[in-house]
């Protein structure tokens, strides 16, 4: 592909942002990366909520108030935000097709996963400083 | 000349019913699926936090829901779709590292995903009614 002469911008400004960039696959190595930290912390909440079965408000209030708890709750949340919003994108892209409400679409599963992400963040960190 | 090409008719690539159904493809779907299904379920998760974090009758409130008969079929379905996709999940970082591909060994995979997230699951409900009966 040859530039026009009058083309003024760097061999790199012309190719960055089209494609083979050395960008393309920066979702799909989060998606991999989020989905390796979440193997041993899905593991480990599935336990931690199975021994809060029953537990009073105290019990669930102090339990997640230990910091260590807290810390690998929100990098729970932090991990999953990431990945659900990158599922739900693939998703999107594949079936839902019409520009208008494929971009609605888009737009809503950034609110929702950032909604749902800060609300998790908001209330870990209020039960852990004790708000 | 666009209305000729138009008129060429190309050969289309097959969809899904010229395929027979393999495992492998139809843990793909299901994967998907369950994702979202997650990730719908990441709201009653923030419900949860939100609860706790707020005080004593916003938690009662989360447990009358959560300990009623359906609340608990929600929650055992969640526990599902999290281990299955969990145990789903692995098969891709496996496979990423250019292990397990051939068609023999990915139905084996796939297999052992399946099994392990509905082996856990039991388990799972099985430790929460032994502890129920103890409460």
């Amino acid at each position: 592909m040859s530039a026009s002469k009058k083309d003024m911008r760097t061999p790199l400004g012309r190719v960055l942002a089209h494609g083979s960039a050395r960008s393309g696959t920066g979702d799909h190595i989060r998606q991999r990366v989020t989905a390796l930290a979440m193997v041993p912390l899905a593991l480990f909440f599935t336990g931690f909520l199975v021994s809060l079965v029953g537990a009073d408000y105290e019990t669930a209030r102090a339990a997640l108030g230990n910091p260590f708890i807290a810390v690998a709750a929100l990098l729970f949340v932090v991990a999953a935000i990431m990945h659900m919003r990158i599922g739900m994108q693939i998703v999107i892209e594949d079936y839902v097709t019409g520009a208008r409400l494929r971009s609605i679409a888009l737009i809503g599963n950034f609110f929702f996963s950032y909604a749902v992400g800060l609300a998790c963040l908001y209330a870990v960190a209020k039960i852990g400083f004790g708000g | 000349m666009a209305e000729q090409r138009q008129a060429v008719e190309r050969p289309l690539s097959p969809h899904l019913q010229i395929y027979r159904v393999t495992i492998t493809m139809a843990m793909s779907i299901l994967h998907r699926i369950v994702g979202v299904a997650l990730y719908a379920g990441t709201a009653l998760v923030a419900w949860w936090l939100i609860a706790t974090a707020t005080g004593p009758e916003a938690y009662a409130a989360f447990r009358s829901v959560a300990d009623h008969w359906f609340g608990q079929l929600v929650l055992f379905g969640f526990t599902w779709a999290l281990l299955h996709h969990l145990f789903g999940g692995i098969r891709y970082l496996v496979w990423d590292e250019i292990a397990a591909m051939t068609p023999k060994a990915a139905d084996r995979i796939t297999w052992a995903a399946i099994l392990a997230a509905l082996v856990a699951t039991v388990l799972v409900w099985a430790v929460i009614c032994t502890m129920r009966g103890a409460i």
